[in-house]
């Protein structure tokens, strides 16, 4: 069974149509790629499932629950959790804060009990904290964990991202991007952690447009052009796709050069 | 002993004000430290005045009642305002807060029951130095603990990057009310101990003006902690006692003060940040040296 | 009765789009909420008094003396720091703290020049005809009032229309960093703009102090908040909203203060702006612009 539903969406800002009957099926414990070239719609596919947008048809269901009018907010608490594109950290904040406020909702506790200390407070505090340093630890971030996020290098910056969004506790991940602007050996050292994370039970669903990235680390791979879907299937099914050697992969050479 | 007695007398209403100035940079400081610049804290302060004077005057309330009385009606009008308001973002919600600052001033110039534009007079003595200190005490220990707690990482959090905040969970509208009303609490608070440390009060103490002074000293001192806006409001009631001899250009240092802040300290003067890199700075030079 | 409080309506709606206009034009390029433009309201309106009293100049010349010493006097602000706060990529609210700064500046300098009293023009220098029009009694003064401000309204619009500079000037308002690939001096347009609006709200403000024969330090401030309801009327940005906006600020403060109370005239204009301001932040005229998350 899929642990997320994209059913039909259609979504367009004014008369641009970005997204036209778009069907995806992500399965958990995968990892999932939605590949396509640039401006094909695919961070507009995460706001809607995140919530940042509204579909305009359609439907998403997340474990079989219907996702619409639910605040941003509170999808995230189902167990969705996404980073972005251009990482957006919180960057005078240190790691540790930066990954503890992801453990906002699991964390709880009186107001009463955080004005005076009292030990439900001690207590949730410290929990969340030592979550917080074992998923740095996963990151290997951990020596820098009082250190402030714009410290970090850019490949230290997409780690931190990632372990952040983790940090929500999500059974589903979103990657946007998440190796843009790497060199190859960065590339790499990310790819593993991915893979780290899937074999921790998680799903994970990335976007990407670095070809040669997807099909050596996805389970599954949709292909979305001009806001369709015209391919889905396992990385060697798409590689062979004509309709997907005509559409992208005709442009494959320059998309894996670029950056 | 004498010499106190003399201080006392000459120094007493700078010192109380003072207080009632660091208060109010603080009820600032809470609304800032959730990304929301809002110029209503001087209406707030004045609604908390009024509520406060009226209920002393006519009603004869016990002052710890007064007190609390004059806290919570402004936070009452900052939940009510506050859940259409917030969900305008930058220089929108200043405007919009800055209008209902002038829609509270001009109404309480209006009304009857608040005096017009002479305001009240008669006003009980009733706060003492330590009822500011006390206050003032709490409310920073408070804010402390809220720092430290989930809240305080959320507003934190929620004015570096909403979105992302968002996508961590974070009821951003919900914690942008509370940051908004408890703003209102405490600028309630300085309000009422204002009004009973003054004799009198007019509109004209809680306009525009008085918005912008409140927005210089959090500014002047910087957000990054809790002294910054503290350090700010003593900086900006003291410098006027000690520029007197400029006479009508004391208020130009003040702007020339807000100028420079912005552009040569963007962090304001209390920046704990750069003041740890210049305290790690200089033990790593001493103990380098033998 | 009506009619006349018409002609004062128009009076003062014309004066306060012209203030509101350059008010505008500054958010709409520069993306600043330029408090200090209550200010150059103000020293347009001591430059022109000083002019016309200690030079014994003609009113004309005064007009020039406004619009020279408050264009430059924007200009130095843009220069001295709007500009470096540009460079710096602060956020929209750091330049806006700054123009509070120079108005205690300015406003305390005027106050130490020129005292705190109300200053007036010689009676004989201000045009005393008055025109009859059935129950209708227009003073010169009013009409010249209206004229000069639609006169300079009306220029700007044609040169933000018609000329290259205009088209390179609505190029930035939607995009500086587009408009700098095109090859526009983004920067000299920036402090041009700054000098015309300035210099916009410096003869508005002798406007003012000529139609009340009133002109004090502490002027700039009233104007500034009604500019400030303008703008968010009329759409922070739109120059034709600007227009619409300040006359209708004029008309609903005239016709509010003759029929209702004269305080809760203000009560109202501000009222309205809030409910404006709730329900289409992006102004009653204004496009309401979507940001993509």
């Amino acid at each position: 069974m899929s642990m997320l539903s994209i059913r039909g969406v259609g979504k367009h800002f004014g008369g641009l149509q970005v997204l036209q009957d778009v069907n995806i099926e992500v399965p958990g414990g995968a990892i999932f790629a939605l590949i396509g070239p640039n401006g094909a719609g695919k961070t507009t596919v995460f706001n809607l499932v995140t919530g940042l947008l509204r579909p305009s048809s359609g439907s998403i269901a997340f474990q079989g629950q219907d996702l619409a009018g639910i605040a941003p907010h509170k999808i995230t608490r189902l167990g969705i959790a996404r980073t972005f594109q251009n990482i957006r950290l919180f960057p005078d904040m240190t790691l540790l804060q930066n990954v503890m406020v992801g453990r906002h909702h699991l964390t709880s506790y009186s107001g009463l009990a955080a004005l005076f200390a009292l030990p439900s407070f001690r207590e949730a505090e410290r929990r969340s904290r030592e979550r917080a340093l074992e998923l740095l630890s996963w990151v290997k971030l951990d020596h820098k964990a009082e250190a402030t996020a714009d410290n970090l290098s850019y490949g230290e910056q997409r780690k931190l991202e990632f372990a952040r969004a983790l940090a929500t506790e999500p059974k589903l991940l979103l990657l946007d991007e998440p190796v843009a602007g790497m060199n190859s050996s960065e590339k790499a050292v990310l790819m593993e952690e991915i893979r780290n994370i899937r074999d921790r039970g998680y799903g994970v669903f990335l976007i990407e447009h670095d070809m040669r990235f997807v099909m050596n680390l996805c389970d599954r791979v949709a292909v979305l052009n001009f806001g369709r879907i015209i391919a889905e299937g396992a990385p060697e099914e798409i590689r062979n796709s004509p309709e997907v050697i005509e559409a992208y992969l005709g442009r494959g050479d320059e998309a894996e050069v670029l950056p | 002993m004498e010499a106190f007695a003399d201080f006392w007398a000459t120094y007493s209403t700078l010192i109380f004000t003072v207080g009632i100035h660091a208060l109010l940079a603080l009820s600032l400081w809470l609304t800032l430290s959730c990304g929301l610049l809002s110029l209503a804290n001087a209406a707030f302060m004045g609604i908390g005045a009024y509520t406060a004077a009226l209920l002393t005057l006519h009603l004869h309330w016990p002052f710890p009642m007064v007190l609390a009385a004059g806290a919570l009606a402004p936070a009452a009008v900052a939940l009510v305002i506050g859940a259409p308001t917030l969900r305008l973002s930058g220089v929108y919600l200043a405007m919009a807060t800055l209008a209902f600052g002038e829609v509270t001033r001009i109404l309480v110039l209006n009304l009857e029951i608040t005096g017009g534009p002479e305001g009240l007079n008669g006003i009980p003595l009733l706060t003492t130095w330590w009822h500011i200190l006390l206050i003032l005490a709490a409310a920073g220990y408070a804010l402390a603990r809220l720092r430290r707690s989930r809240m305080g990482r959320a507003f934190e959090a929620i004015r570096e990057d909403e979105v992302a905040a968002r996508m961590m969970g974070i009821d951003v509208e919900g914690h942008k009310l509370a940051a908004f009303t408890l703003g209102a609490v405490l600028a309630g608070l300085a309000g009422a101990l204002n009004a009973h440390s003054t004799f009198f009060i007019s509109p004209r103490e809680y306009g525009f003006e008085n918005a912008v002074d409140i927005l210089t000293m959090t500014i002047l001192g910087g957000i990054s902690s809790l002294i910054g806006p503290v350090l700010g409001a003593t900086i900006l009631t003291l410098l006027p006692e000690l520029l007197r001899f400029l006479h009508a250009y004391r208020l130009a240092v003040n702007g020339l003060i807000l100028i420079g802040v912005v552009l040569f300290l963007p962090t304001g003067l209390w920046d704990s940040r750069r003041l740890r890199q210049l305290a790690g700075a200089w033990r790593t030079r001493r103990e380098g040296k033998p | 009765m009506l009619e006349q409080q018409l002609v004062n309506a128009l009076t003062l709606g014309s004066v306060y789009a012209l203030f509101s206009l350059g008010f505008t034009l500054v958010f709409g390029v520069l993306e600043v909420i330029n408090l200090s433009h209550g200010a150059m309201f103000m020293a347009g309106s001591f430059a022109a008094l000083t002019v016309v009293t200690r030079l014994k100049a003609p009113l004309a010349v005064g007009i020039l003396a406004a619009m020279l010493v408050s264009g430059l006097l924007g200009l130095a602000i843009d220069a001295l720091i709007l500009k470096r706060l540009r460079a710096r990529h602060a956020p929209h609210l750091i330049p806006m703290i700054a123009t509070i700064g120079a108005t205690t500046v300015l406003t305390s300098a005027a106050q130490g020049l020129f005292g705190v009293e109300v200053q007036r023009f010689p009676d004989e220098l201000l045009p005393t005809r008055e025109f009859i029009f059935g129950s209708v009694h227009v003073r010169a003064l009013e009409l010249a009032i209206v004229g000069i401000a639609f006169l300079l309204m009306t220029t700007l619009f044609l040169v933000l229309r018609h000329t290259r500079q205009g088209r390179a000037l609505r190029a930035i308002a939607e995009s500086p960093k587009a408009a700098a690939l095109l090859g526009i001096n983004v920067e000299g347009l920036f402090l041009a703009t700054s000098f015309t609006a300035a210099a916009l709200g410096g003869v508005a403000g002798l406007l003012i102090g000529l139609n009340f024969n009133s002109v004090t330090p502490l002027m700039g401030q009233p104007i500034l908040h009604k500019g400030i309801a303008v703008v968010i009327l009329g759409g922070m940005g739109d120059i034709r909203g600007a227009l619409f906006g300040g006359l209708f600020l004029g008309f609903a403060e005239v016709l509010s203060k003759a029929y209702l109370s004269s305080q809760m005239g203000d009560a109202v204009a501000f009222g309205l702006l809030f409910l404006i301001l709730l329900v289409r932040p992006a102004g009653l005229f204004g496009r309401v612009l979507e940001r993509k998350a």
